[in-house]
């Protein structure tokens, strides 16, 4: 049990220190910072927004609700969709209703974790893995130019599962009562900011 | 006066010597102008390069997740096959366009998300070829810099980054460790195929 904490506190040092890394503003003490800037953008692009940091927390939520499998499967299909979703986006390919896909996103993956809904797992997989395109569109399109493409896909890529981390590390207060309830809140929350972000979008 | 003399000569030679060793001479105090040698410019090179460093660490990820037994063979036979490739690149003088390493970015990003128990001996080809490759593609980049000397420092480097982290990974016991590891390497395959969709974005 006391080794469970320890590579525990060794995760949440870890997350934290990736947070705080993707809150530094750049050194620039380097030739290539146009290049290596690529990675701070691509920390801060899923950060930037927050629809898709709700969206990416309710999966981990989510996953932690649902128990083993889901609780590894989700965080580990999700990025591997999102950038298929993000391949699309480099190459032009248009997605009609990114904004709208991603603010329906916030709404049902925030009902889920309110109702705590145990669908069959290839379900869950699926509805994840279908939002994860849209997530990964937004991310391919919005590099902004003279910045390394691949450093940029990598920041987004960990930024996200970041996210992921810190929704399943939340999801861990599903084992009292008082915290299955807050989970709740957080899912009622969720799908309620996920009604604003779809507002927004269609307004 | 004999005395004072000797005295005097132990003083100017002792002046002389003191200048000498005292003489100012390149400080060399800022490395990124001057260079820290060919080796850590190899060492450098592998630090600073994403496409060479996240496919040695994901060697090093499922070495770890598949055990001792191919783990140790890896340790060895990966710096040692990047080194033999690095030689070899040293005859060729173009990059391919396509982006290969993104083919090692993919396959070992799936082998570890999906924890697949590929026999040792495949795991051993698989973590010689990715070697190779990557290897080869150093010794194009590196024969006009620090070469020879460069890749050793390489090779170096990869054998302590193998060690640490197959080590670190095959101490994890508590089976959501395991699982960190997996969803590191889905990250790692999404990289690979983020760096074809690259590839493809700027051939249109």
């Amino acid at each position: 049990m006391k080794k469970h904490v320890r590579y525990l506190d060794l995760l949440v040092c870890f997350l934290a220190l990736i947070v705080y890394l993707s809150w530094t503003t750049p050194a620039q003490a380097h030739i290539q910072q146009g290049q290596a800037i690529g990675f701070v953008t691509g920390l801060e692009h899923p950060w930037s927004g927050l629809d898709h940091v709700l969206a990416m927390i309710a999966v981990g939520i989510w996953g932690a609700q649902l128990g083993n499998p889901a609780l590894w499967l989700l965080p580990v299909t999700f990025p591997m969709v999102m950038s298929l979703g993000a391949i699309m986006g480099l190459l032009g390919i248009p997605l009609p209703g990114i904004e709208i896909g991603i603010a329906v996103s916030a709404i049902l993956l925030g009902a889920m974790v309110l109702g705590e809904v145990k669908p069959k797992l290839y379900i869950a997989a699926v509805m994840v893995g279908f939002f994860a395109v849209f997530h990964g569109h937004a991310h391919g399109t919005e590099l902004p130019p003279g910045q390394s493409g691949l450093l940029y896909s990598m920041g987004f890529v960990i930024a996200t599962g970041v996210l992921h981390g810190i929704g399943i590390l939340m999801g861990t207060i599903h084992r009292w009562p008082a915290g299955k309830l807050a989970l709740r809140g957080a899912g009622a929350f969720i799908a309620a900011m996920g009604v604003f972000f779809l507002w927004q979008a269609v307004a | 006066m004999k005395i004072s003399f000797l005295n005097n000569l132990r003083i100017l030679l002792g002046a002389a010597v003191s200048a000498v060793l005292l003489k100012p001479s390149v400080a060399a105090a800022h490395l990124v102008t001057t260079g820290m040698g060919p080796v850590y410019d190899g060492i450098g090179h592998l630090l600073l390069t994403p496409e060479d460093l996240v496919p040695a660490l994901a060697v090093a990820l499922y070495a770890g997740l598949r055990g001792r037994v191919p783990g140790r063979r890896a340790l060895f036979l990966f710096p040692l096959a990047w080194l033999l490739g690095g030689f070899s690149g040293f005859s060729v003088s173009s990059m391919p366009a396509f982006p290969l390493p993104a083919i090692s970015f993919l396959l070992l990003g799936i082998l570890i998300a999906a924890d697949l128990r590929v026999p040792d001996n495949v795991f051993t080809v698989i973590a010689i070829a990715v070697g190779i490759m990557h290897g080869f593609f150093n010794g194009i980049a590196l024969k006009m810099g620090p070469a020879g000397l460069g890749l050793l420092g390489i090779m170096a480097a990869l054998f302590v980054l193998l060690a640490i982290v197959s080590a670190f990974v095959l101490s994890l016991k508590p089976p959501w460790t395991r699982i960190v590891v997996r969803v590191a390497g889905s990250w790692v395959a999404a990289m690979g195929l983020l760096m074809i969709g690259w590839f493809f974005r700027s051939q249109v």
